[in-house]
């Protein structure tokens, strides 16, 4: 125990003295925790729509009025003519054009039908789905006001589909304004505190091989475990402490709900930290020199990230992708994260992933322990 | 003299088609100051690295303080001091704070450290600079401070690779009283170096040329077996045998 005592106090005294990498372990994180948390926003709003009302009727006034109403949609043209619509889409002008026909009136109050077009620019698939979906919603309230008005048997018949029969009611749980940040704030939290854990680690034993002290040590009587414990611990701490911020400035400045035990929390992240430290640690233990050991954990962060199902979600991966996500610890993470701070889940429900995460982490030190060799 | 402390037999060194070290055999009494020559690139480091336990003979037998240098490494590691040619101080560190680390490390108890610590300030003369970093310390103090880290423990035997390169003449002739300080309390002391005034402060001496021990014996009698006045001339005549000197 007092071997290891010695080799954490040396570390830290390392850590807080190096000027240069203090503001990178806890001003950056910081910084970035603020920035991506606002700009990694799914929520689309203020699409742009060119309106062509090529009837110029009440009717038609009546629903460019309600779509300008709408949160999701900003007139930014209007005219005539289909061209004018296509000019504005390639210039990126427009997101969506709407196009009402010539006698669109007259044959909705005669015929009591008719059709509009809605052409929507799909180079971003799920922008497109949402504006598909926001148009929809709008212009069947439009056909709700007009069968008020004027007779159940007058409707606008978007896409060969009938006007809403059955009228759909949403309750949103565990997020009830849809607040992206409530979902996205404790994501970037856990990618933040696991980059920086897996960065510092990995590079930590290496170093000391391009310096040379390492020597010095394998010649000491010291024991292999007692080694990695001692890298182990100040990382740990240090991961802690991070995330200590991270959940305060979620709270303070982002106002995400904390329903859930912040103590299961507080455990879940402590196992997780021992997993990214030992898989730091491991990686420093194979390679030789600090570049090959960022770009080994630059590789496998960049894959587990985008696997993680922070920015893409899990259920919509190909089947041997979601297999590939059970080896990604940060998925675990983040899922326990949203459950216990967002859910309230308690330890029975997150058990899986506890007992994943303990496995996996008693395997990676295990592999550091194995790999770190005193005697070459 | 004492009992044997250090010997090798046939000890071997190969990596892949290179032999580093080619079956040397020799013996260390204690507390002797035994000196290990050699150009570079004779393969000294990489004896010195099989006998500190650092790295696998290929083949061959040694024994250090009584234990195998294959399967009883941490045995040997708890009772000897190594001070490696790369600089094994951490520069990002005070003196004091190395003092402490390693002496942590080695197992001292706290006021043992404290008492260490003290001794060795005074002893070195760094009592101005006991809160500086070591990066900060002239290359000579650093090299007489990693010397007494490396026996801080109180080991049977040290080992110094090249403990002297680069410092100044002066700074030298201190280091080698602290070598006489260490030998004189009964610690073996096994030295590499290229000095040859240094070779004769040695007890006795190999020549090491390409992986092979050439003579062993104390510098006099190598002297009259090679008929040169210096070790300089000694080691010239062995190391380049048809060069004129």
């Amino acid at each position: 125990m007092r071997i290891i005592y010695y080799l954490v106090k040396k570390e830290l005294l390392q850590i807080f003295r190096n000027k240069g990498m203090l503001p990178i372990i806890f001003v950056i994180p910081i910084i970035q925790l603020v920035i991506l948390s606002n700009a990694a926003d799914f929520e689309i709003k203020n699409l742009k729509l060119y309106f062509i009302d090529n009837d110029h009727s009440a009717f038609s006034r009546l629903l460019q009025s309600k779509l300008e109403g709408s949160q999701y949609f900003m007139i930014t043209g209007s005219g005539l003519g289909s061209q004018n619509g296509d000019a504005a889409m390639q210039n990126d002008l427009a997101d969506l054009v709407i196009e009402l026909p010539r006698g669109f009136e007259k044959k909705l109050m005669r015929e009591g039908f008719d059709k509009i077009q809605l052409r929507i620019n799909a180079i971003d698939g799920t922008k497109a789905g949402l504006a598909s979906i926001y148009a929809s919603e709008v212009i069947s309230d439009y056909n709700r006001e007009i069968r008020d008005r004027y007779g159940a048997s007058r409707s606008l018949i978007l896409d060969h589909t009938e006007g809403n029969k059955i009228e759909i009611t949403y309750s949103n749980w565990y997020n009830p304004d849809l607040n992206y940040k409530t979902f996205m704030v404790p994501g970037i939290l856990v990618l933040l505190v696991t980059m920086i854990g897996a960065f510092l680690s990995s590079m930590n034993i290496v170093r000391e091989k391009e310096i040379g002290t390492i020597e010095q040590i394998n010649v000491t009587p010291i024991k292999k475990h007692q080694f990695i414990i001692g890298k182990l611990f100040p990382f740990w701490l240090l991961g802690l402490v991070e995330l200590s911020i991270g959940f305060l400035i979620a709270w303070l400045v982002f106002e995400v709900p904390f329903i859930g035990n912040i103590f299961l929390l507080y455990g879940f992240a402590a196992l997780y930290l021992l997993l990214i430290l030992g898989m730091g640690l491991f990686i420093s233990t194979l390679t030789q020199t600090q570049q090959q050991a960022m770009f080994i954990s630059w590789f496998f962060l960049v894959v587990f990230i985008l696997m993680s199902g922070l920015f893409t979600a899990i259920e919509n991966m190909p089947v041997w992708a979601q297999k590939v996500t059970l080896f990604n610890p940060i998925r675990y993470f983040i899922e326990v994260v949203r459950m216990v701070m967002l859910k309230g889940s308690g330890l029975f429900e997150v058990r899986w992933h506890i007992l994943i995460v303990l496995l996996y982490a008693i395997a990676l030190n295990g592999l550091a322990v194995f790999r770190y060799r005193k005697t070459v | 003299m004492g009992k044997t402390i250090i010997e090798a037999n046939r000890l071997s060194k190969i990596f892949g088609s290179f032999t580093a070290v080619n079956e040397i055999t020799f013996m260390v009494k204690e507390a002797e100051i035994f000196g290990f020559l050699g150009a570079n690139g004779a393969g000294k480091t990489t004896a010195i690295k099989m006998l500190t336990g650092l790295l696998s003979p290929t083949s061959g037998e040694a024994q250090v303080a009584g234990f195998d240098v294959y399967n009883q490494t941490e045995d040997i590691k708890r009772n000897i001091g190594y001070m490696s040619q790369r600089f094994s101080l951490y520069e990002d560190l005070t003196v004091t704070e190395n003092i402490e680390f390693y002496a942590g490390i080695y197992g001292l108890s706290r006021s043992r450290i404290k008492e260490k610590t003290s001794e060795l300030v005074q002893k070195l003369d760094l009592g101005k600079v006991q809160n500086a970093l070591i990066k900060s310390l002239p290359l000579g103090w650093r090299q007489k401070l990693a010397f007494s880290v490396a026996i801080i423990h109180d080991p049977k035997i040290v080992f110094l690779d090249e403990p002297t390169s680069g410092v100044d003449p002066i700074t030298r002739r201190q280091f080698w009283e602290l070598i006489y300080e260490a030998a004189y309390q009964g610690i073996t002391v096994f030295v590499t170096t290229h000095y040859m005034d240094e070779a004769e402060y040695c007890d006795r001496i190999s020549m090491m040329v390409d992986g092979k021990i050439q003579a062993l014996d104390t510098p006099e009698l190598l002297k009259k077996q090679f008929d040169a006045s210096t070790m300089h001339e000694v080691f010239v005549k062995m190391a380049r045998p048809h060069e004129k000197i």
